[in-house]
């Protein structure tokens, strides 16, 4: 590469975390630390039923014993520092929170956050009838157009909300796909989350509209751990958006999600997320740890979990939206952009789990590195001995922008049924030079030229967005990889 | 149009002299060849006046249009109206043509002052300079160059060429790898472009190109100069007596 391209390359790298306002409103927190009490605080806040906080408290005490015998992940290709659960407050609530009828009584500073991160509910409100709920810190903010959803009999509220008027549900579901004894961070998500997203499709109902929750942590010296969970009964369907983005702070804040998903006989649910978190400095100082949980059955036969990501923020980010395909004919996909610069470092990647028959996945992971970044996809495809007749094709293909970034790729493959046909394909490649030059031959600027290029080795996993998101989603890309230059 | 003084070229990256006082002059309208034996420079000429980076210019000074043509970048050389038909065009996966030749067009026009292409404006034209090289319109919906056949690739950076509408294009043995059929729909496509205020370059090896693209001037390129230059017909002369009669000439001149 050029001293020039590398050069821009670099500036491309550093460029500034554009999202980093901090919103002044007042704030609700829990005292800061982690025991029992901590939990029971948060239980007690959010009005829980009894068999809510014993499941916690049982989480908790999974948690510790964790914690003891420091059973951390340590296999991903990441360099964690230690970090201080005592020193972290768990719950965060902005203090105003009056019910709210409509975004008029909405505190105008947060409406102003919403407009800054160029995601104003009101515009969603008017284009095109997108539901969203935003979780600021730990709560539920404000919902739209419930009543649309109500006549269909969908159930969108914040988590909080459907414990109070849908336990049953909740209970039901509740850890069923992720058990709190399911790793790390699942569990002290279990213990500790304050809220989230509930999201129930009844039988036959196509969702007409998209629904979204936009996740920003605001407050300094909190976590989040937010929880969501998608029910799609027989032959629903229903389209989930989560945007993700916080301001700009030295420290390290954790955020340690947890996303079910249940597809029942012919259900389809497609996931797609944008995640910007705080990256941290351009040295590595601040950003959000995102160590995040996320995982969809298939309990159905012929029913499908599609997951789709552009993952562009976080210092760093360890997740992997799984797929169990345990209905027959069930589908699982996956398609993920992780977009790393400065001294990010991203482990991400999925599972698929074949358990029925005739099941089929697939996994196209795009990995872009810039600057000092680090950018790993690790994957299982596992075929158990009763999947009779299991597909999958996985593509996972590797792009560096600049010379002192890494991209590292793990499939893992476990297939124990003799009818599998499991495809693999991996390549890396540098923006070459020689492309650069073709398209300033053109009149392109070289920033351009790169943000075509770039665009061009994502345009797949785009185009499964749904339409407002991928533009949102390109402009992401381009703001990301615009640097000083823009 | 294009003039160019004593130029001497390294490579960058071991100091090797590619270029050794090369002069040559161009006037508008005018189509120049130049030709010569493999290794003589002629790419690297070409590589050098569109801004390619890798090469150090150690003497020696290139106007275009009244600018000094070596202060100006890559892009900004394309956008005031210089155009290289590349020898192997490369690949873009992804970025479809139709995106790529918006965001070339737009660059350029903003650059020389003209209003953006409406949409519709811009899809007019891209049929109309496509069918100059009879590329399909399906065309615009494919990655550049991506998939496309050796002809296909070639015929492409002369539908570019039209598209962006250069003072000076230079075509870089774009004649290689073509059949006799593809060759003669590129070299049509060049002759319709021709005009009293675009000047063409052509670099070949071979006369074949010539037989359909009628120079002005022909020069041949030996050991990072030139050496002789003459009409048409000396193109013919170098097909019939190779280019050895002229080393050994040049050989002796130095």
């Amino acid at each position: 590469m050029s001293d020039n391209s590398t050069e821009l390359l670099h500036k491309v790298a550093d460029s500034e975390y554009k999202y980093g306002f901090y919103t002044d409103i007042e704030s609700d927190k829990a005292k800061i630390g982690l025991n029992e009490e901590t939990v029971r605080f948060i239980s007690a806040k959010k009005n829980e039923p009894e068999w809510l906080l014993e499941w916690r408290l049982k989480a908790y005490n999974h948690f510790v014993s964790l914690m003891e015998s420091e059973k951390t992940p340590e296999w991903a290709h990441l360099t964690i520092p230690k970090i201080d659960l005592q020193g972290i407050s768990y719950y965060s609530a902005p203090k105003q929170r009056p019910e709210y009828e409509s975004l008029n009584e909405v505190d105008p500073e947060l409406l102003n956050t919403f407009k800054r991160l160029g995601i104003p509910v009101q515009e969603q409100e008017r284009l095109v009838g997108i539901v969203v709920d935003v979780v600021m810190d730990s709560v539920s903010v404000t919902t739209t157009f419930n009543a649309e959803l109500d006549k269909n009999g969908i159930i969108f509220c914040s988590f909080g909300e459907a414990v109070q008027k849908h336990p049953d549900l909740v209970k039901k579901y509740l850890g069923r796909v992720v058990p709190y004894t399911d790793n790390y961070y699942a569990a002290l998500n279990s213990a500790v989350f304050s809220d989230g997203s509930f999201c129930y499709i009844p039988k036959g109902v196509r969702c007409p509209v998209e629904l979204s929750t936009y996740f920003r942590i605001n407050e300094s010296g909190t976590g989040q751990f937010e929880r969501t969970l998608i029910i799609a009964d027989e032959g629903s369907y229903v389209s989930y958006l989560e945007g993700c983005t916080a301001p700009q702070r030295d420290e390290n804040q954790l955020h340690a999600a947890v996303v079910e998903i249940l597809a029942m006989d012919d259900a389809e649910v497609k996931y797609s997320t944008i995640q910007n978190w705080y990256p941290g400095n351009a040295e590595g100082v601040g950003g959000i740890f995102n160590f995040v949980t996320k995982r969809g059955i298939c309990e159905g036969d012929r029913s499908k979990i599609s997951w789709t990501q552009l993952e562009t923020g976080s210092s760093i980010t360890w997740k992997y939206p799984s797929c169990i395909l345990k209905g027959d004919h069930s589908v699982g996909e996956f398609y993920s952009v992780a977009f790393t610069k400065g001294r990010q470092q991203a482990d991400t990647g999925t599972k698929m789990i074949h358990l029925g028959k005739n099941t089929s996945s697939t996994i196209i992971s795009k990995g872009i590195s810039a600057g000092n970044s680090q950018n790993a996809y690790r994957g299982l495809v596992r075929v158990n001995r009763n999947a009779e007749n299991a597909r999958n094709f996985s593509q996972c293909d590797s792009m560096l922008l600049g010379d002192r970034c890494g991209a590292h790729t793990y499939p893992y493959l476990e297939i124990s049924n003799p009818s599998a046909k499991v495809e693999h394909e991996a390549t890396t490649s540098k923006v070459g030079e020689d492309q650069i030059f073709y398209c300033k031959q053109r009149g392109i600027s070289e920033i351009d030229a790169i943000k075509l290029i770039v665009n061009g080795f994502c345009k797949e996993i785009l185009a499964q967005l749904p339409m407002e998101f991928a533009v949102e989603a390109r402009n992401l890309l381009a703001i990301e990889l615009e640097g000083s230059v823009g | 149009m294009l003039e160019i003084n004593n130029l001497h070229v390294s490579i960058e990256e071991d100091g090797t002299e590619i270029l050794k006082g090369l002069n040559l002059k161009i006037g508008a309208g005018e189509v120049h060849a130049i030709m010569g034996p493999n290794g003589s420079g002629k790419s690297t000429l070409a590589s050098v006046l569109a801004g390619k980076d890798g090469y150090e210019i150690t003497e020696g000074s290139v106007s275009f249009d009244g600018m000094d043509l070596l202060e100006l970048d890559a892009d900004v050389r394309a956008r005031e109206g210089l155009f290289l038909a590349f020898q192997y065009p490369i690949e873009l996966p992804g970025v479809s043509m139709s995106n790529f030749l918006k965001q070339a067009v737009s660059s350029v026009r903003e650059h020389r002052g003209l209003d953006p292409l409406s949409a519709g404006d811009l899809l007019k034209m891209m049929k109309e300079k496509a069918a100059l090289v009879h590329l399909d319109p399906s065309l615009k919906t494919r990655a550049v160059n991506e998939g496309f056949s050796g002809g296909e690739k070639k015929r492409n950076e002369i539908y570019q060429l039209a598209m962006l509408d250069p003072k000076l294009a230079i075509l870089d043995e774009t004649d290689s790898g073509l059949d006799i059929d593809a060759l003669r729909i590129v070299a049509d496509g060049v002759n319709t472009l021709r005009s009293p205020d675009r000047s063409f370059l052509v670099i070949t090896h071979y006369q074949r190109l010539l037989d359909y693209i009628v120079p002005d001037f022909v020069h041949v390129l030996v050991g990072g100069k030139i050496v002789m230059t003459g009409g048409k017909e000396l193109a013919l002369e170098l097909e019939e007596k190779g280019y050895d009669w002229i080393k050994g000439d040049a050989s002796l001149a130095v």
